[in-house]
């Protein structure tokens, strides 16, 4: 090697052949150059991407939970909107039962009281009826007596055979009567 | 074209050669240590340094233009080459070595397009064997410390799914390959592409000022050659742009596909 270091002018050097000196000289400032990098500038640049990636995940995350709050407010708005509604509809069915059951109940209370009504109204024309009849059949005979006393010209009031043709007369015309009623 | 004075050698025009890569010592005459491209390798390590420490160093969460332009940088090895060559996993225990590797490579090769300094420390053979001595080192003790000598060996020679008897023609040669041919080639890649690149450069302009200046003979003719040469030089030196950044990229990249199949469980 040592008689390249003084190469010139007509000989020339073979620039494959390197120099110790060179191997060393790259290798040690190369050696510092990686130290120096590997302490003061990786660490920084790798810091920096660390920081920035935190920094973007950690808005994303932030965006995430926003949006996932938010998802959970509406599921909430709308199930309380779905039981205001569920509760509304069974108030209105209520409602509508009520009316119905009060209808129903005045319904009844009237026919009730209508059949009531019609029933004593019934009851009372009986009891008249047969008030009337018991009456009739007391003076009827008295007026027929009259009449026929009117007709015949005698007195046959306290006659007994009287009495018992007026009987005779009033039971035939009671058949008559029931008769007339049975066809009517 | 058939001019005697440009057909034949002009003996006043010396081309330049591996002999314009010997530099001298700044201060002594012999070359030791404190070369133009020693002087320019510290440089380089400084503004590296300077670039990430300075752009690093603010940690805002919404970065600067600067601190923006350092995070692309570093991301892109971090992430461009580290995380995709090496896997998730293990990646981030090389990040350093690859990042300080790529901008430390990078940086060294773009001077040799910055006026004044114009030099590739890499273009001396002995700094790129450096730089893949220490690969080699570096992805053989990963190997050997996740998967002990033997099964290093059997993983980097003993490739799966291959027929045995074929075995005996594949070991060799897949240790040729790995342990002895890839620093060679990392190393050689890298120095022959700025040793030429430098040698072209150095030829266009030094053979542009000796036509358009030293040279006899059809004035014309020799001036129209002499700003030809220059304005190849300057479409080389576009080139050399493209190869300085790529050779880093491929430096570095081959790096971590190293370190990567040094950690891979199966070949």
């Amino acid at each position: 090697m040592a008689s390249f270091i003084f190469a010139a002018g007509d000989e020339e050097p073979n620039p494959l052949v390197p120099h110790l000196s060179e191997i060393i000289l790259v290798l040690v400032i190369f050696g510092i150059l990686f130290f120096l990098i590997r302490k003061f500038v990786v660490p920084q640049f790798e810091a920096t991407f660390a920081a920035r990636r935190d920094a973007i995940e950690g808005g994303i995350a932030r965006a995430e939970q926003a949006q996932a709050e938010a998802a959970a407010a509406l599921a909430n708005y709308q199930a309380q909107l779905a039981d205001a509604r569920g509760e509304a509809g069974q108030i209105r069915e209520e409602a509508r039962a009520e009316a119905q059951r009060i209808v129903e109940d005045l319904r009844t209370q009237a026919q009730t009281e209508s059949a009531r009504i019609i029933a004593r109204g019934e009851e009372q024309l009986a009891v008249q009826r047969s008030q009337v009849v018991r009456e009739l059949r007391g003076e009827i005979g008295t007026l027929a007596v009259e009449l026929a006393e009117k007709i015949v010209d005698q007195t046959l009031s306290d006659d007994v055979r009287v009495r018992a043709t007026v009987d005779e007369f009033l039971a035939d015309l009671q058949a008559r009567d029931a008769a007339a009623g049975a066809g009517a | 074209m058939t001019d005697v004075s440009i057909a034949a050698p002009n003996p006043g025009f010396e081309a330049p050669g591996p002999r314009d890569f010997q530099l001298r010592d700044v201060f002594f005459g012999n070359q030791l240590l404190l070369t133009k491209a020693a002087l320019l390798l510290v440089l380089a390590a400084v503004i590296v340094f300077a670039f990430l420490y300075l752009t690093a160093r603010k940690k805002a969460l919404v970065p600067s233009k600067g601190q923006y332009l350092g995070e692309q940088a570093y991301d892109f090895v971090r992430t461009g080459i580290a995380r995709d060559s090496i896997g998730d996993h293990d990646f981030a225990k090389y990040v350093p070595l690859l990042v300080t590797m790529f901008f430390f490579i990078l940086v060294n090769n773009s001077f040799g397009l910055i006026p004044l300094l114009q030099f590739s420390p890499f273009s001396i053979a002995g700094f790129a064997y450096g730089l893949a001595g220490m690969v080699w080192i570096i992805y053989n003790a990963i190997g050997v410390q996740r998967h002990g000598l033997l099964g290093y060996l059997k993983l980097q020679c003993v490739p799966s799914g291959v027929p045995a008897w074929i075995l005996p023609l594949l070991i060799p040669l897949e240790f040729m390959s790995n342990f002895l041919i890839r620093p060679v080639t990392l190393s050689l890649r890298l120095f022959a592409n700025m040793f030429a690149g430098h040698l072209l450069l150095l030829l266009f302009a030094t053979g542009g000022e000796y036509l358009l200046i030293h040279a006899t003979g059809p004035t014309v003719l020799l001036k129209t050659a002499g700003v030809m040469s220059f304005v190849m030089g300057v479409a080389v030196g576009f080139l050399e742009l493209i190869v300085a950044i790529l050779q880093a990229y491929v430096f570095t990249l081959l790096t971590a596909q190293y370190i990567s199949g040094s950690l891979a469980a199966e070949h």
